[in-house]
Parts: C-alpha cells; structure tokens; sequence
C-alpha cells in the first residue's frame, strides 16, 4: 500500500503525457476553430451595452460584420488595437467588440485610453457568450455573414497580413450578393 | 570554415556527453575508481566544445555570415553588435545552444567543484548531467540545428524582432536559462541518490548549495523579464500570467519548496523522499516549460515558431526524463528511511506548511495554464483561464504562507512554542495594523484586497526584523555584546532574513499596484498635463533618425509645484524593415514611485496621444525580488558548506584514493 503511494507522481505524470501527445497530433492547432463551429449558425446572444446601447445577435443581421472579442486585462489585445483602428477608420468594416470576463469600468479605460474602433461593445462579464462561440483566449476575432453564420474566426492578435489576405477578400467576398 | 568547426564541435560535443553518461555510471556500479573518473573530464570537455559552438554561431552573426539560414532569419547589417550578439538567443535554435551552454558550464563546475563528494556519487551525478546533455544535442542536431548553410546567400538578413532589440531582454535568456538549467544538478543528485539508495544529511548539505544557485539565477531572470514587460510594452504591466511567464514561474515555485524543504533533510534528517521529488519536479518543470514554449500546443505572445517535429522529440526527451526518474522513484523511494518523527508546531512543521502551500501555488499555476489543453483533448469546449483565475486562486493561496514567513523562523526545531513565538512578534502586529490603517488613509479606502496586501508586507517585513533582534539579544545585553552576536550569526541566517525581508518588500510593490493613477491625453506642444502634483509640459515631438529605425521623440518637463523636476523623452520607434512600431517608455523613479510616460499615435496637426502613469511603490517588486536573490547569494557564502566539506573530508579520507590520472 505504502508502495503505490510512490507510484502516484509517475501515474500523474503518465496521465500528462498522454495529454501532450495528444496535442501534438497531426491536424491539431490551438489556433483552429473546431471546425463544428464553421459555418454554423453563431450562437444567440444580447448583451447590455458599454454605453447603455445593447449588443444583439440579431440586431447584427442583414450585413457581414466583425465581432472581436477583446479584454482590458489582455496584452495581445492592445498590440491588435492599431490594425483594428484601421479596419475601423479607413477600411470601414463594421466591428463589433464583446468584453470578455472584464471589468466594464477597465475597458472603458482602454478605449479612452487607445481609441476605440468598435461601432458597438457588449458586456460578457462571465465569459458566457465567449463559452458559446467557444472562445479559447482573448483576442479573437470572428467573421459573421449577413445571415448571422460563423465564417471564418481568427485565434490571437490580427496582424495586418491576416487583414490584407484573408479578412478583407473574405468581407469583400461576403458582401456580393 | 568557422561554421563548420561549430557545427562539428557539437557533434563532436554529443559524443562525449554519451561516453560521460555511460562510463562513469559503470564505473560506479563496478566500483572502478578509473571509469568513474571519466565524468570529470568528459564533462570539462563537453563544456569547452559547446562553448565552441557557441562562440562560432556568434561569429557568424557578427560577421553578417548571410549563408548560415539561422543568421538570415534572425539578422541584419543594420542591427547594432549588441543585439548582434544577444540575437543568437533570440531565435528557438539559438536559444537551444544557449541551453545546452548553460547545461555545460553547470556540468563542468560540478565537475570542477565536486572533488570532496564520494567518487561513486559523484560519477553518478556526472553520469545523468550527461544524459541531460545527450538528449538536448540530439534534439538540436536533428531538429534545430542553427549551423546549416543555404546557397546561394542572401543579400541581407530579415532582422531581429524589435521588440528584443532591447537591453533588458539581452540578458534576460541567460538568467533564466541558468536557473532552468541549474535545477539539473538537483535532478541529477536525486536520481544519483536513488540510484545508491542513500539519502542523508550530507547529501542534502551538498545540494543545496547548487539548487539556491539556480534558484538565485532563476529569480534574477524572472525580474528582468517582467521588468522588461513593465517598461517595454508601453503600459505599465509587470505580469500577465501568460503560458511562457507561468513555465518559469512553476520551477521557481516547486525550486523555493526545495530549498526549504532540504534543510529539514540536512538539519532534520527526515522528508527525504519529499525532497528527492521536489527535486525531480523541478527540472521536471524546467523541461515541461520547454516543451510549452517550444511544442505551439499553447497560444502565447512569446511563443517561439513551432513545428511538430520538436514537440514530438521534447515529449520523447520528457518521457525518458520524467517518466524515467519517476519510476526509479517509484522503485527506490520508499526504501528511504525518514529520520525522526516531528511535532506539527515546530520549525520543520513550519517549513512543511511551506512547501504544501507552494506546491499547491504551482499545481494552481500549472492547472490554469494547462486547462485549455486538458479540456481539448477530452472533446471540451475550448476555454480560456486568464488573469482573474490566477487572481482569485493563487493570490488567496498565498496569504497562509506569507503569515507563515513570520513566525516559522521563530519556532525552534523538534517542539517549537508557537504561543510564545506569537507573543514575541506583538510588534509585527502592530506594524501590520498601523500599514493597514495608513494604507487606508493614504488611499481613502482603496481596494480592501490592496489594503490588507500592505499589512501582510508589514508583518513579514516587521517579523524578520524581530527575528533578528532575537538572535542577537538587542537591547537585552549589552550592545558590544550585541555586535558581537550580529558578526557571529551565520550568513544562512542573514540570507534566509534578507529573502524573507526581500518578499515583505515585494508585497507592497504588488499591493500598491492597485492604486495605480493614469491620465491619457491628446496633447500639443505647449500642453500641461497634470497627474498626481507633477505638471507634464508636453514640448514637442522630433524625428531622429537611430541604426535601424526612426524615432518620433518626445520632450516633456515635469515639474512638481513650478519646481522643476526632470525633462524626459518618451519615444517612438519605426522599424522600416519589419515595419513594425514599439515603444520607448520614459519611466522617472524616486523608488517610492515611478512616473512612467509612453508616446502615443500623432497625426499630422501635431497632435499626440500622451500616456502618462503615477504608479506608487511599483519599483519595489523588482527591489524586493533582487533582495531576495541576494539573500539567496548570502547564504550561499556560509562557511557551513566549506567546513563541513573540509570536516568529512578528513574523516573519510583513508576510504578515498584519488582516482589515477586526477
């Protein structure tokens, strides 16, 4: 009995390496959206806005639209801010942020603080929504179409040479009838 | 040419680490005083041809040799020496050989270093360094080797990411690596001691020594990184308990249990087999974080580019490592006689509370940041644990074991009073209390968290105190009599005081955070920006042109009531080459408090955004962690390791033949 005792900290360890392997199998990726979300319908969501004004799903249908979920508490997040002014100011792109498991007063800082590119914030303060759309960090940025379907989701910061050749073809793209 | 004398001095430096891990632990096991002596020289060997290959790589970099693909992808003429230089650790293979450096120069000091340790043990330890370093060079020939060629060579480099252009990062790999590293020895003690089925007081005595080493080194590293983060990133923060961060945050955890719990195997001689896996979790832990950082099984803002390949060979690596240590632990351990029976209030009780709560801190750590892992496989949905999981679980965790800092030094080992050792400290409590109550005012009321943070600063910071005037009897004899007790306490004791002073020091600068004030304008020049009774005059903004990027640079005065206090020039940062833009922070320190000022966006009316932040006591996180390595240094200097040395030396002499050819 005392012997199993000292089996315990190899057992564990076994247990661990088994979870690495498996994240090291062919095809997996952290930054992939397990592809049941793709295209599927984004899931329900209304939320009570950072300026009072609500952030609805359904109020987001009838256009391709951007929802970014960022943090205050999120340093990527803040490295992201410039390329996510630009899809703002000179691209156009309607962008929508959800604060995710954040302070609303925090993130109200930030954006005074850095500019804020979003037409419209929603509050998830526990995560719930960002659960749904199967948020793995913040930031993430998802691709929704007219009909309010997931198209594309990007993991971590969007650099300008995800916006230029993915995400701009796609919103173009998308905006064809 | 010189390429190639690196790249075969690597290869060459596999081969001996394999004759080091073989024929020594023959030796030993053979009891041939010859073969075990092996290890010394295979280890001084092994050090020099890495260092060789060390040296080579960065010759290449230096001589812009665009024809080594690593040099291409990580360099450019334009980079100034230094970051030249410091560029060979900032890329994965680089780093690698900057490990397996590290490896070398841990396995040639204890060669060097070793002479009074019994010959068998001594070969064995050698023995699993080696096997340390064989797998790591294999790891590096075959799956980053930073010495392969491409023709024709490229015109120039691609250049080093800016943000590692900075001194603070320069010397921040080495450090850290150093401790990562230097946890093997302990490793390689525990599984030599469970290979001899021996564990005893000496054993302890002559680990310690190497385990506070790398756990002053790791403490140094992680300062500095988070130090870097505080004044680079543009914003203030110091930690983000982000993948990269935690992986060397969980060995300096599990590496602060060891340390204290071997002084109850040396003094106590009891909770050896505790110890030995302390010992091995540690390295365990070093590797662990290896494979996260270097596997891209985890997103991280550090991470470094990722491939498959590596994080099947580190996961091999880990199985042989871990899981082949672990079950000689499994088979040897609980043959490991514990020594006497202890009381729960007494100083050994004190330092098992400690290591409970700090293993218990790491698994919290290494949890929230494994989750999303864990959950995955399982076919989970994919979650995230970020700042406030740590927050609420780890901050928590540590108030009983700050508590504990205080009064386990004054409880005596075998039976300690702990009523009495309470009463000793009234005037902790009332330090604790009246920092409370100042925090309180001061603050008009922050955060209560915050507040409470200051009072368990006090306390500790106080109690260290009382627990040094008692050793030295102030103000109850005479003060010569004082002094000559302070001259005589061991510098064990002065270490151990200094780091838990250091800690006390840590925690108001963690505490103060919470009262951080900012102002974030839009300026011109002319503009008056006032934060906390400082005045910022914004001046104005110059163009200037640096090596490899061009800067917008800021003037600003600062005066405190007209009085003129400084002129500083936060600035910005263009890389043309990686067009990418970072940013020069302009942080005035009083060391109470720092005046942290970072340049914004401009636009073309000569409008910039202004970021300045008052940020109370934060410079005393850094303060307080270097007192604690410092304390860890102290310690090491104590003559116990030395005459303990030279006393069993004389008394097993007759046993020890020198080793033909030493």
């Amino acid at each position: 009995m005392r012997r199993a005792l000292f089996l315990v900290p190899l057992a564990l360890f076994l247990v661990l390496a088994g979870y690495f392997a498996l994240a090291l199998r062919p095809g997996y990726d952290p930054q992939m959206l397990p592809s049941a979300m793709i295209d599927k319908e984004a899931p329900h969501f209304d939320l009570a806005g950072l300026n009072g004004k609500r952030l609805a799903l359904d109020a987001l249908k009838g256009n391709p639209v951007l929802i970014n979920f960022f943090a205050s508490w999120c340093v990527p997040c803040r490295q992201e801010q410039p390329v996510l002014m630009r899809l703002a100011t000179r691209e156009h792109v309607p962008l929508y942020g959800i604060d995710y498991k954040d302070n609303p007063a925090n993130a109200a800082k930030l954006l005074a603080q850095l500019g804020d590119p979003y037409r419209r914030v929603g509050l998830d303060p526990d995560g719930h929504v960002g659960l749904n759309f199967g948020v793995y960090g913040v930031p993430e940025t998802y691709v929704l179409d007219a009909t309010g379907h997931i198209r594309k989701r990007f993991v971590g910061p969007l650099t300008a040479e995800e916006v230029d050749k993915q995400l701009l073809p796609l919103l173009k793209a998308l905006n064809k009838p | 040419m010189i390429t190639e004398l690196g790249h075969f001095a690597l290869i060459l430096a596999l081969c001996v680490s394999l004759v080091q891990s073989v024929v020594p632990l023959v030796g030993a096991a053979r009891g041939n005083l010859a073969w075990m002596a092996v290890g010394r020289n295979a280890a001084l060997a092994e050090f020099a041809l890495i260092a060789l290959a060390l040296a080579s790589l960065m010759h290449a970099y230096i001589t812009n040799d665009f024809s080594v693909i690593n040099v291409i992808e990580n360099s450019h003429t334009d980079k100034p020496l230094l970051y030249q230089i410091t560029g060979v650790w900032g890329n994965h293979e680089g780093s690698m050989i900057l490990w397996v450096f590290m490896l070398g120069l841990c396995s040639a000091a204890l060669a060097l270093f070793s002479g009074n340790l019994p010959p068998a043990l001594r070969a064995r330890v050698l023995a699993v360094q080696g096997m340390i370093a064989t797998g790591f060079l294999l790891f590096i020939l075959f799956t980053s080797n930073p010495f392969l060629r491409t023709w024709p060579p490229a015109a120039n480099g691609q250049g080093l990411n800016p943000v590692l252009q900075d001194p603070g990062l320069a010397f921040h790999p080495p450090f850290l690596y150093l401790g990562y590293v230097g946890f093997s020895i302990g490793f390689a003690f525990a599984v030599a001691a469970l290979i001899e089925g021996r564990v005893d007081a000496a054993w302890a005595r002559w680990v310690r020594p190497w385990t506070l080493a790398s756990w002053c080194a790791l403490t140094i590293g992680i300062t500095m990184g988070s130090w870097w983060s505080y004044y680079t990133l543009g914003w203030g923060g110091w930690w983000f308990w982000d993948p990269v961060e935690n992986a060397s945050f969980m060995p300096w955890l599990v590496g602060t249990a060891l340390i204290h719990s071997s002084i109850v195997v040396e003094k106590r001689d009891t909770m050896k087999s505790w110890t030995i896996l302390l010992a091995i979790i540690t390295f365990s832990l070093s590797l662990v974080g290896t494979f996260l950082v270097r596997s891209g099984v985890l997103t991280s803002v550090h991470a470094f580019a990722t491939d498959p390949s590596r994080g099947m060979f580190i996961l091999l690596l880990l199985l042989v490592a871990v899981g082949g240590s672990l079950t000689l632990y499994a088979i040897r351990a609980p043959s490991l006689k514990g020594g006497g029976v202890f009381a729960p209030i007494s100083r050994e009780g004190a330092l098992v509370l400690n290591n409970l709560i700090l293993s218990c801190g790491c698994a919290t750590v290494f949890l929230g940041t494994l989750y999303p892992l864990f959950l995955d496989a399982v076919g989970g949905p994919k979650l995230s644990v970020g700042f406030p999981f740590f927050n609420r679980t780890f901050a928590p965790l540590m108030v009983p074991m700050i508590l504990a800092v205080g009064v386990g030094p004054m409880l005596s080992w075998k039976r300690g009073d702990l009523l009495g050792a309470l009463q000793r400290l009234w005037a902790a409590y009332i330090a604790a209390v009246l920092a409370v109550l100042l925090a309180w005012y001061l603050t008009h009321g922050g955060p209560i968290l915050a507040v409470l943070g200051f009072g368990l600063s006090a306390w500790t910071g106080v109690a260290v105190i009382v627990e040094w005037a008692e050793r030295v009897k102030l103000f109850r004899v005479g003060l010569g009599d004082t002094l000559r007790r302070a001259i005589h306490t061991p510098r064990a004791a002065y270490g151990m005081s200094l780091a838990h002073f250091g800690l006390a020091v840590s925690i108001a600068g963690f505490s103060a955070s919470a009262f951080d004030v900012a102002a974030i304008n839009t300026v011109h020049a002319g503009s008056v920006v006032k934060l906390a009774g400082y005045e910022l005059h914004f001046v104005g903004v110059q163009r200037v042109p640096g090596p490899n990027f061009v800067a917008n640079r800021s003037t600003v005065r600062i005066t405190r009531h007209g009085q003129s206090v400084a002129v500083v020039h936060p600035e910005q940062r263009f890389f043309a080459l990686q067009q990418t833009t970072t940013s020069e922070t302009s942080i005035r320190t009083n060391f109470l408090s720092d005046l942290y000022l970072a340049l914004g966006d401009g636009d073309a009316a000569g409008n910039w955004t202004l970021r300045a932040y008052w940020k109370p006591l934060v410079p005393w996180i850094w303060i307080g962690a270097i007192i604690m390595a410092f304390g860890g240094m102290v310690s090491l200097s104590d003559r116990r390791w030395r005459v303990g040395v030279a006393a069993r030396a004389r008394r097993t002499a007759p046993v020890l033949q020198p080793a033909p050819g030493e």
